[in-house]
């Protein structure tokens, strides 16, 4: 490792560096060599000082690049980051000026592509909710003005900024006095005494990264990178905020752009504003012998400072024909020629180095093209300005508009989003002053508005408020003085190939040429052929340069003409992490769970999600498989006794005059005769009369109903109820309650299961003339707990239902336990169930059906009454196409090899499907490749069944009930498996065990 | 703050019969809450209130049924969007919408027939009253920084200025659905449903952590 | 995130919300005196101009309350909410977003 003492320090005290501390030195490492810094300092800034400004090459062409910039719109430098500490992993892709300067960090340069860090992110991510009346976004002096305007009386003010300290363009500023105060310490003051007031959050190191409907913004902190790295349990990294504000003011300021011209990427071309960033903000001069290339009269204005740093300007060179005030004294002052109606043409780099040497200046006739002698110069730094761009962004991302302001040669929002209220350069006006005014402006008009809509006092602000006074000498505001966009320099060469337009990219204007060759004219089409502004940078620097490049090509004076590129989020790119917050291992989704949890995480049975439930799927024995388990559960549920926790069931209680009828309108059978104390089950229909939920509804009372759905529908079922009462029958006396999660409910199902219920509740009559099939009854279980059991069976064997508050659950489960233990009682899962059901020939929806199946196809034409007038879905199955024979049908099919067990999904073909066809075959073919397959139907759900002895599934099959018998064929695992078509209930289809 | 901010929690009721049977739905990670409690300026506690009486209560404000229920009651049903009426401290009613309340009883432990009499008062009119004290928990999140543990996942609007003492809504903690109510000033009552409690206790005590550190912005 | 104005709870944000298609799409009195033609045009058309829109929203992460809304599809804003059996508020015309 060698230290930076090879390069000269860059750093000078002739600038202010309003943005770093001298009295802290800190040293980086980058790229293997030790600089020295100052807190405060960016990596681009440190290594500026350093005296580098190169970056790796380019991605595509190879070519050596520099810092261009000194914001989040650099292309050119792109940084990895190495570990911070053990709380955190390498991070890549990072713009070099966006990334903080502390001590001991260690970075290097990435080509346009970096590695992520494989290992897991141990760094928190998080977010947090805030609510403001006025936020503002940018603490530069529009912002500021902005937020002391606005923070009046009970109002909330939120002011996020990007950088680790307030000012924006005042801390790039020599001479900026606001109020008398130097405009760096003004900024800072600002700050502390709006933070007086708890009403007022400023947050520092923070990117609004988008702005949605309905003023609802959201923003990226940096919370700890640029602390001491040390861990800090349960603190974020980086916090993601969600801010709704009912007015927001957005002053992002503006980007410089740089100047389309031949051999334009060399190291050492450089944003004028960023070269006096560098110089004013952090004292770090970037160059000794300076060019100046502008379009307008800002670059000026950085002349003079690098100049008063202590630089040598060696050429100003002008688009414009005539010499503005501010160029005049520019050339004065600095004792460097002035050339008008010109332009850089190229440049040169050392015979020792990449970086630029001399640059090649040139006179432009009116027409634009090259004229007169060229002369070389000899420099070390090109500072360029093409104009600026307002920062549009998050206007844009509202659907705001822009027009094409000639005058500033930009694109100026529209006043079109409602409750935004745009300030400082956004707006065009790139002066002081003109900030602190549109911003005092737009602060107050933002609180008046805020105060109006929220209702609370405004205080003393109501609208006149005093914006601050800027004094800056040397001032150089770009509206005003004519502005020559020059949109693309020509070449001497004649050759376009090294012109660039997005250097992230390595785009070229040849590459815009080629994409206009091909037919392109609109700015989206030529995005998409060229990539420019496709790169990480998302073409802050080159978006309207290309726009203009297009322009000039097609002989279009006014850019708009050519297509706005609206921007999308996020405004800069963040971490996925971030945006996964605390949503992650353990805290990934919410799982639900029952009361009787804890019992099944100490049997250690597997979990099956069901919608964001966790429900026991098989309780695995002495390293049982889960074919192994469910085959015991299975065996023994049909021959002893097993039990089940079916909490999760949907439970909905109704009450009222009209109970019986409302039940009545949605059932596909009747349910006004059911007697209280009895259930049925019934199949509930959409509109379309396709089955959408089914379940057992039981009559607590005349008036009282209590509705059980499947699983997964409780949620959707509620709401169907929810929504034909409100809109439809308000007229109906009857009030809906969600009960689910009040009950814990646990299935008693076999042989045995009567005998285990006579302990469970010693004074329950279980005989099966006392307490019938579909019946229900109210008990005190043996410890005293107040439970409902019911005989519903999903198993076709005798079965209960054991319903208790939820907070008795897991002890009325240890009850059925120990009750149950002299018939070796077993615990099982959803497999199991499914298993069981499906020998049965009972349905699930959701699993058997898919939206397209009537209760007729699933083989429940039984349960649709034909004497009721109306119910849900009614009219629908009278349609002939629900009537049509071929419809498929829920059947059963079985492997005629008795071992294959069929998978779920597996279509079925007709027996003398011909795998080899030859042509003018009739048969159907196997493979799409020999043709259209016909498939009959499909497998919805598929088991090995104990009690079958074979496998056996249910399947969807066209006219179905009609194949009874017949073989069918299906492709497994590339053999093809003969199926044999069954009826529906393929177990006790007498049910001669339900009753016991 | 120089008192104990545990003591700020609601006061805890006498055991009834039955409780040996029952157990709060966030029973397994009392100690863990316990444990996660936070002193100082930034203090912060978490804890899961023994079974309060909760019932749902329904009538269209201002109908007869209504008026039989606060009969019952005994004072007036909440008629607004995060209202809440009665005792926050013992038998209270939040608002939920036009026809539907949650009564809370606080100050005493739910035991068997309690909902009875309001069902009875009702005397078939339309609306309901519905025994729901196992259907959600009660978690209690006090401290000076219970309101920011809360901003860190709920999306609604927590200010002094908008959310003032005694009200209660129908929210989100993160992805779960949830009643918060504000009953003292740092004291506010979360009603997950019973099969989110695990994971909404899980998920305060991860956002209380930071708060035990050195504050960092 | 758009903020929405349900009718008894206020401002909420869109999270809360579930969208219940066109609104004023009236269940026939009786269904069975429509013929195929008939029901098949309310079982499966619906409008989907661009512009000023009615539709049903359910506030179903709060009051739990079915309300219209006129909403703007091309702006997404929403001009007015009003409670089932309310009458729809008179919309001014503009393009705010």
């Amino acid at each position: 490792m060698t230290t930076a003492s090879s390069s000269p320090s860059r750093r000078t005290d002739a600038a202010p560096g309003h943005g770093i501390d001298r009295s802290q030195p800190i040293t980086i490492t980058f790229g293997g060599q030790k600089y020295d810094a100052f807190a405060g300092d960016s990596l681009a800034s440190a290594l500026i000082a350093g005296g580098n400004l190169q970056t790796a090459n380019s991605m595509y062409l190879d070519r050596p690049r520099g810092i261009l910039a000194a914001g989040v719109e650099e292309p050119n430098g792109l940084v990895t980051v190495k570990a911070r500490s053990e709380d955190d992993i390498d991070e890549t892709m990072l713009p070099v000026t966006s990334v903080e300067a502390t001590d001991g960090l260690e970075a290097f340069y990435v080509s346009g592509q970096g590695a992520l860090d494989p290992t897991p992110d141990p760094a928190l991510y998080d977010r947090k909710h805030m609510h403001a009346d006025v936020l503002i976004v940018g603490a530069g002096p529009a912002g500021l003005a902005a937020a002391r305007a606005a923070l009046q009386g009970e109002a909330r003010v939120v002011l996020i900024d990007k950088e680790n300290r307030p000012g924006g363009s005042l801390l790039s500023s020599r001479t900026a006095q606001i109020d008398g105060t130097d405009g760096a310490q003004w900024a800072a003051d600002t700050i502390a005494e709006l933070s007086e007031n708890p009403d007022f959050t400023y947050l520092s190191r923070t990117t609004a990264f988008g702005n949605y409907d309905s003023n609802y913004v959201i923003a990226l902190q940096y919370r700890t990178d640029h602390l001491e790295p040390k861990h800090r349990e349960g603190v974020s990294r980086q916090r993601v905020w969600h801010i709704r504000a009912d007015q927001v003011v957005l002053a992002p300021g503006a980007m410089e752009r740089p100047i389309v011209f031949s051999t334009n990427d060399r190291p050492g071309v450089m944003l004028a504003g960023a070269a006096r960033t560098y110089t004013n903000r952090y004292g770090a001069l970037p160059g000794q012998k300076i060019a100046v290339f502008t379009t307008n009269d800002s670059a000026y204005e950085a002349a003079l400072d690098l100049h008063a740093a202590g630089a040598e300007i060696v050429a100003l060179v002008d688009s414009r024909e005539k010499a503005s005030e501010a160029a005049t004294a520019a050339a004065e002052r600095t004792g460097a020629e002035l050339s008008l109606s010109s332009a850089v043409i190229g440049t040169n780099a050392s015979v020792m180095g990449d970086r630029l040497a001399a640059v090649s200046i040139s006179e432009l006739d009116a027409d634009g093209a090259l004229t007169g002698e060229t002369r070389t110069v000899d420099a070390d730094l090109l500072a360029v300005s093409g104009g600026f761009s307002p920062t549009v962004h998050l206007h844009t991302h509202r659907q705001g508009t822009t027009t094409w302001n000639t005058e500033i040669a930009g694109f100026v929002p529209n006043d079109d989003v409602t409750g935004e209220h745009c300030a400082g350069a956004l707006t065009g006006d790139f002066s002081t002053q003109g900030a602190l005014d549109t911003g005092t402006r737009a602060g107050a008009a933002a609180l008046a508005a805020a105060a109006a809509n929220a209702g609370f006092d405004p205080g003393s602000g109501s609208g006149d408020a005093k914006a601050p006074s800027a004094q800056v000498a040397d001032e150089a505001p770009l509206c005003g003085a004519e502005v020559k966009p020059l949109w693309l320099v020509p070449s001497a060469t004649g050759s376009t190939d090294d012109s660039f337009v997005d250097l992230q990219r390595d785009q070229a204007v040849s590459d815009i040429e080629r994409a206009y060759g091909a037919g392109m004219t609109n700015i989206e089409h030529i995005k998409r052929y060229t990539s420019i502004g496709t790169a990480n940078d998302q073409g802050k620097t080159s978006g309207v340069n290309a726009m203009a490049v297009l322009a000039h090509m097609i002989g279009e004076e006014d850019l708009g003409a050519v297509g706005v590129s609206g921007y999308r989020p996020p405004f800069t790119a963040l971490p996925f992490a971030a945006l996964a917050g605390r949503e992650r291992g353990d805290l990934f989704d919410p799982a639900r769970v029952t009361a009787i949890q804890p019992w099944h995480l100490e049997a250690g049975c597997e979990f099956e999600d069901v919608g964001q439930w966790k429900r026991p799927w098989f309780f695995a024995k002495d390293g049982e498989d889960m074919h192994q388990a469910v085959q015991r559960e299975s065996k023994a549920v049909r021959d002893s006794v097993g039990y089940m926790d079916g909490t999760t069931l949907g439970k909905i209680e109704i009450r009222g005059q009209d109970a019986a009828e409302f039940v009545n309108r949605f059932y596909t059978n009747g349910f006004k005769l059911l007697k209280v104390g009895k259930g049925r089950y019934g199949v509930m229909c959409g509109v379309d009369g396709m089955i959408m939920d089914d379940g057992v509804t039981m009559r607590i009372a005349d008036d009282r109903f209590l509705m059980t759905t499947t699983s997964s529908g409780a949620a959707a079922v509620f709401d169907w109820l929810e929504e034909w009462h409100q809109t439809e029958w308000p007229e109906l006396d009857v009030t809906l309650t969600s009960v689910t999660e009040q009950y814990s409910t646990i299935t008693v199902a076999g042989p045995k299961s009567r005998d285990v219920i006579a302990k469970v509740a010693p004074g329950l009559d279980v005989s099966n003339e006392a307490f019938a099939f579909m019946e229900f009854q109210d008990a005190e279980l043996s410890n005293g707990v107040p439970a409902r059991i019911c005989r519903i069976s999903f198993s076709g064997e005798l079965s209960f239902e054991i319903n208790v508050d939820a907070f008795y659950g897991l002890s009325a489960w240890k009850l059925v336990e120990e009750a149950g233990a002299e018939f070796d009682i077993t615990p099982y899962g959803t497999e199991t169930m499914h298993v069981l059901r499906a020998e049965k020939g009972l349905i699930i929806v959701g699993q058997d059906t898919d939206g397209t199946v009537t209760p007729d196809d699933a083989g429940l034409g039984w349960a649709v009454s034909t004497k009721k007038k109306h119910f849900i879905g009614k009219r629908s199955l009278e349609r002939e196409d629900s009537q049509r024979p071929d419809r498929k049908q829920l059947v059963s099919v079985m492997s005629v090899d008795k071992k294959t067990v069929l998978p779920e999904g597996a279509q079925l073909i007709a027996k003398d499907a011909d795998p080899t066809p030859k042509k003018g075959s009739v048969q159907d073919p196997v493979t799409p490749s020999n043709g259209q397959v016909h498939s009959y139907g499909f497998v919805t759900s598929s088991y090995m069944s104990p009690n079958l002895g074979r496998p056996f599934g249910l399947a969807l099959i066209e006219s179905g009930r009609e194949r009874e018998g017949e073989i069918m064929k299906s492709l497994v695992n590339g053999e093809l498996v003969e199926v044999e078509i069954g009826p529906l209930c393929l177990f006790d289809p007498e049910g001669k065990r339900r009753d016991g | 703050m120089a008192e104990n901010p545990t003591t700020l929690h609601t006061p805890e009721p006498p055991a009834v019969p039955l409780d040996e049977h029952r157990l709060t739905p966030a029973a397994h990670l009392a100690g863990d809450m316990e444990a996660a409690t936070v002193t100082g300026a930034r203090s912060v506690s978490l804890r899961e209130l023994q079974f309060p009486l909760q019932i749902g209560l329904r009538g269209e404000i201002g109908s007869e049924s209504a008026q039989l229920i606060e009969k019952e009651l005994g004072f007036e049903l909440p008629s607004r969007v995060g209202q809440v009426t009665g005792d926050p401290m013992g038998l209270h009613v939040l608002w939920l919408s036009p026809d539907d309340f949650l009564a809370v009883d606080v100050s005493t432990r739910q035991q068997p027939g309690d909902s009875d009499r309001y069902i009875d008062a009702l005397a078939g009119k339309p609306g309901h009253a519905v025994e729901l004290s196992a259907n959600r928990t009660v978690l209690e999140l006090v401290g000076a920084a219970a309101r920011d543990v809360l901003a860190k996942s709920c999306h609604a609007d927590l200010h002094p200025r908008e959310f003032g003492v005694n009200t209660a809504i129908t929210t989100n903690l993160g992805k779960v659905p949830i009643y918060l109510h504000r009953a003292g000033e740092d004291v506010w009552r979360i009603y997950p449903r019973q099969s989110f409690a695990d994971f909404t206790v899980r998920w305060l005590l991860d956002g209380m952590k930071e708060f035990a550190q050195d504050e960092v912005l | 995130m758009l903020l929405i104005d349900c009718p008894h709870c206020g401002p909420r944000d869109e999270i809360e919300f579930s969208y219940g298609g066109e609104a004023h799409v009236v269940y026939p009195e009786d269904p069975s005196v429509l013929n195929d033609a008939e029901w098949g045009r309310y079982l499966f058309y619906r409008e989907n101009p661009k512009g000023d829109f009615a539709e049903r929203w359910i506030h179903s992460g709060g009051c739990r309350k079915w309300f219209n809304a006129i909403r703007n599809t091309a702006t997404y804003e929403f001009k007015g909410t009003y409670a089932m059996g309310e009458k729809a508020p008179t919309i001014k015309e503009g393009d705010a977003k």
